[in-house]
């Protein structure tokens, strides 16, 4: 027995980054929104207690604020012709829980994607030729980063970035990253102060001509009043952000950022620990009714809008489409279909330099607190005499000392024992890491679709993952890493190590949790599943907006461009959409 | 002949209120009823009389008095429930006298000693306002007292001892600032009903007042211009900013006064607020700062270690706070009150700072009573009413205990 609710403008699929800053902007349009989280309310006193909330253990190591596969689990392989099974931990990566998603528990890293990223195959095909991406699907995202430079801007200002513009309007600004696009103005906030590690970072890669800047972080360097009014405060460096909420109001997410006057409005209601089951289509299959819900009594909702926004986790958004009969699923076979296109990761790798004598206090340290090198982000450098494309953002971003997880050692030393306490004291102290953040590239095998076999607690198919690191991909960290060995010698350290990525992706040691595509943007309705406003080409009156829009994932973290996407869909919503509501932005 | 006099007064009271409403409509009696809307806000009616989520004037929250609770009832005009079948003759006589329809007493948790204060065009606005309010069907039961508080004769000989009835008179040789700012904070503001010291009988002690007094649970804490206690350390834009805001650099509202001000202050003319910044600062009163705890205490030593554990983090190494998130504690008024009932309270259930337009982040201070036994809650307090130049007398931990209680 579904009860009928009564009717939303708009109704909210998840209360994290996107949701947040969609139902701000809708209200302030005047629409009567509601947003339907699967998830409990967190709020930064009673959710990210400063008498608590530095507890590694409950939330680090047993991911308290996760996820877990009870909930919703996935099933995973390599590739087509394996059986996928599923993953009964989340491991690889960890999608977030409750409102304010996965954003209550990241380390802050804001990028831009560049220009260069969103026309990647024209880019790319004009640089060097049709040849040297045959093997993979890069598609073109329908935008360009000078639309997109406002909406950047703007969630830049909302979260109160700390960082060195490095291009204000064509101007190179020393001290900044030279290889980014032009930005209108500079950061809201300057960097934070550098630490020992990152300081050495930018002092050697100098040394070796590279471009050293701070990377944009979420972590504020200063008392902060963001355009809404709300005010966060500096950050203690207490190193405490991944995985973990911010007790003190420092790192930005929906709840120190949008939230606070959110909730006040009027024409704004949250339902939490209700899990939306799927999108109600009428007959026509062309127009959403609303969304059928779950609340933790077992009892279901049905909640008719008359626009519906995919706004969980771009994993979730893309099972919900399929499962909803939105847009045609993807074959990998014909390489024809949208929904499950395109989907990528993160190709990372690290190294590590052990000194002697250096004591760089890993304890005091924050997120997004480092130093970045773009020399071979992206295509900043020449491709024409390497046999890959797409690179790495190289990255000195020491986010934590923690005690339990943070155990350098030495290779060589004692896995146990009195040995190993000895090597782990001395490492502790002075071991410097770094890492590349790579370039994920869509080849046709790597792909989302619903599971033949196993479902979940309502019924419903799991999302099975087909992912393996494309052999372009894999060939780009080894050349990357091969960079980083260059620079792990330069430190004169006692010895390095350096873990360039490989094939045969695993799902249970962390790597990221930069899951993107699936549910990607583009001008071909043919081969992407939403268009440049991330509505949707089939229910014109769906919008899906998260990193399931990336045609591809760039060398950078997405959050930045997860937002810069949702200013940018809210903007296409009250000023074209809402005149005419319904109907495709894009006719093609 | 006093009974022909009243009956005079009632008559002319009706025909007042009825003249009001026989020409509904007109420029002057919109403008009549916007001037009531703002004495509401003045009088902060809603504080009281608005249940959280309820509707507006339909009968407030209990209020937890040392005699027992009162609910403020339904003033909406709803006749059988509410006000409806009240004259202006009737509402003049509850705010300037404490007697409601037919001969009622109303207790003075009706802050009518205060509004007694105000002036007669004043309290007309309000009424004409009042009237306008959307009826709202609520039966409230307003006297929950034990006996014998629950006989309202009582108030009668309350009265006799305690109120004076009259409406505020102008000092000459005062500014006309001044005078506005005294006339708000005496009367329709009536700042003095929880800030000033209390009798035996609950009634606002003229001597000390607005020194500060204790109050549900928090201590409503000294704004007199005392520069230690009190609020003579603050600019008069400071004052402005946290009556406006809710927050400035000295401090940050919490507990009632948060309620205050979303409700009232935030919602007054700067004019106004300039006013009582000015009245408020010419309020002289005696405490003067003592020497602090010695550095050397046993008691401070610890709360010095369990502040740098638990507290530094967002109000700083030196106590300085950060801006609208976390209050400064270093100079800070209301962390050295003789009395640390608010600093007890806040520590041990936590509190979250106004909601006003101008600020709206609605940060809050998380409880401790989890984290902290009774003797650390008064050594952290102690520690922090005697560094970076602060003074104020140790706290037991047998005060803390008793706040503990439930």
């Amino acid at each position: 027995m579904t009860r009928i609710m009564p009717r939303k403008d708009v109704v909210i699929v998840g209360l994290g980054w996107t949701g947040s800053i969609l139902a701000h902007e809708l209200t302030e349009e005047g629409l009567d929104v509601l947003a339907i989280e699967r998830g409990p309310w967190r709020d930064t006193a009673t959710d990210f207690n400063i008498g608590y909330m530095q507890d590694e253990l409950r939330y680090a190591v047993r991911r308290d604020l996760f996820l877990q596969p009870v909930e919703e689990a996935m099933t995973m392989r390599n590739n087509t012709s394996q059986t996928a099974l599923p993953m009964r931990d989340y491991g690889s990566f960890l999608p977030g829980n409750g409102v304010g998603g996965a954003g209550v528990h990241w380390n802050g890293h804001t990028w831009r994607f560049w220009d260069s990223d969103f026309r990647i195959a024209s880019h790319l095909a004009e640089r060097y030729g049709p040849d040297k991406t045959r093997e993979l699907q890069l598609q073109d995202w329908g935008v360009t980063g000078a639309e997109l430079e406002g909406s950047y801007d703007r969630f830049e200002y909302l979260a109160g970035i700390s960082g060195k513009a490095g291009n204000i309007k064509g101007q190179i600004q020393p001290g900044g990253n030279p290889f980014e696009d032009p930005r209108s103005r500079d950061y809201p906030l300057p960097p934070l102060p550098m630490t020992y590690a990152p300081t050495l970072f930018a002092d050697v890669t100098r040394s070796m001509g590279l471009h050293p800047f701070p990377t944009p972080a979420a972590n504020l360097s200063k008392d902060y009043i963001n355009p809404l009014g709300i005010a966060m405060g500096q950050c203690t460096m207490c190193g405490f952000c991944e995985r973990f909420g911010c007790a003190n109001y420092s790192k930005s997410s929906a709840q120190t950022t949008i939230l606070p006057v959110l909730m006040r409005k009027k024409n704004f209601e949250l339902r939490t620990q209700s899990e939306v089951l799927h999108v109600d289509l009428d007959a026509s299959r062309k127009n959403a009714r609303g969304v059928t819900y779950v609340d933790t009594s077992g009892e279901e909702y049905f909640q008719p809008a008359d626009m519906v926004l995919l706004c969980a986790y771009g994993l979730h958004n893309v099972r919900l489409m399929l499962i909803s009969g939105i847009g045609v699923p993807y074959d990998p076979g014909t390489g024809e279909g949208t929904v499950g296109r395109n989907y990528c990761y993160q190709t990372n790798s690290g190294a590590q330099v052990f000194f002697d004598d250096k004591n760089f206090n890993p304890f005091i340290a924050a997120g997004a607190l480092g130093q970045t090198v773009d020399d071979y982000n992206g295509d900043a450098f020449d491709h024409g005499g390497v046999d890959f494309v797409g690179g790495a953002g190289i990255n000195c971003i020491p986010t934590n000392g923690r005690p339990i997880q943070t155990r350098p050692t030495a290779p060589g030393s004692p896995r146990w024992g009195s040995e190993w306490k000895k090597a782990t004291v001395q490492a502790y102290k002075s071991t410097l890491g770094f890492s590349s953040q790579g370039s994920s590239y869509p080849i046709r095998g790597n792909y989302l679709d619903l599971d033949p076999t196993y479902k979940d607690r309502f019924g419903r198919p799991l999302l099975r993952v087909t992912f393996d690191f494309p052999d372009n991909d894999v060939r780009m960290s080894a050349w990357i890493t091969g960079k980083m060995e260059e620079i792990a010698k330069s430190f004169g350290g006692r010895q390095y190590t350096a873990s360039p990525r490989k094939k045969g992706w695993d799902s249970v040691p962390y790597q990221s949790t930069h899951n993107t595509g699936g549910a990607i943007m583009g001008a071909d309705r043919k081969t992407s599943a939403i268009n440049k406003y991330l509505q949707s080409w089939d229910v014109p009156n769906v919008f899906v907006i998260g990193a399931s829009a990336f045609a591809h994932n760039a060398g950078k973290n997405p959050t930045g461009t997860v937002g810069a996407l949702a200013f940018h869909a809210a903007d296409a919503i009250r000023q074209q959409y809402l005149r005419n509501p319904g109907q495709p932005l894009v006719t093609a | 002949m006093r009974t022909v006099k009243l009956f005079f007064a009632v008559l002319l009271g009706t025909t007042a209120a009825g003249s009001v409403f026989a020409g509904s409509g007109t420029p002057d009696d919109a403008s009549k009823i916007i001037r009531g809307r703002y004495q509401a806000v003045l009088g902060d009616c809603a504080g009281c009389h608005t249940k959280q989520g309820g509707a507006p004037f339909a009968g407030g929250a209990p209020l937890e008095t040392p005699f027992g609770a009162l609910v403020p009832p339904n003033i909406t005009p709803d006749p059988e429930t509410g006000i409806g079948t009240w004259s202006e003759a009737d509402f003049f006589s509850a705010m300037k006298r404490g007697i409601g329809h037919g001969g009622k007493r109303l207790y003075p948790a009706m802050p009518y000693p205060a509004y007694t204060k105000m002036h007669d065009a004043d309290i007309s606005d309000l009424w004409s306002y009042i009237r306008t309010i959307e009826p709202v069907h609520n039966a409230v039961k307003a006297n929950q007292l034990p006996f014998p508080f629950n006989i309202r004769l009582s108030m009668l000989g309350w009265n006799t001892i305690n109120f004076t009835e009259g409406e505020f008179k102008p000092d000459s040789q005062k500014s006309a600032e001044w005078n506005r700012g005294a006339y708000l904070v005496q009367g329709p503001g009536h700042c003095v009903t929880c800030h000033s010291p209390k009798s035996v009988l609950g009634a606002d002690e003229t001597d000390g007042a607005l020194t500060g007094a204790s109050l549900q649970g928090w201590y409503a804490p000294d704004i007199s211009g005392n520069s230690y206690t009190g609020i003579g350390g603050w600019s008069d834009d400071e004052v402005v900013g946290y009556l406006k805001t809710g927050a400035n650099n000295h401090s940050i509202a919490s507990g009632p006064m948060a309620e205050v001000i979303e409700n009232s202050t935030s919602a007054m003319k700067d004019e106004d607020l300039k006013a009582i910044a000015t009245y408020l600062k010419s309020i002289k009163s005696e405490p003067a700062k003592p020497a602090p705890v010695k550095s050397d205490d046993a008691h401070f030593q610890a709360g010095a270690l369990i502040y740098h554990d638990t507290c530094s983090a967002c109000h700083g190494g030196e106590g300085q706070g950060g801006r609208q998130l976390f209050p400064a504690l270093a100079g800070s008024p209301i962390v050295q009150q003789a009395d640390a009932e608010t600093l007890i309270h806040v520590v041990l259930n936590g509190s979250q700072a106004a909601r006003t337009a101008t600020a709206p982040t609605t940060p809050a201070m998380p409880s401790l009573a989890w984290r902290l036994n009774d003797q650390q809650v008064a050594d952290v307090l102690t520690y922090i009413r005697n560094s970076w130049g602060n003074a104020a007398p140790p706290v037991a931990s047998s005060k803390v205990a008793d706040q503990r209680k439930p």
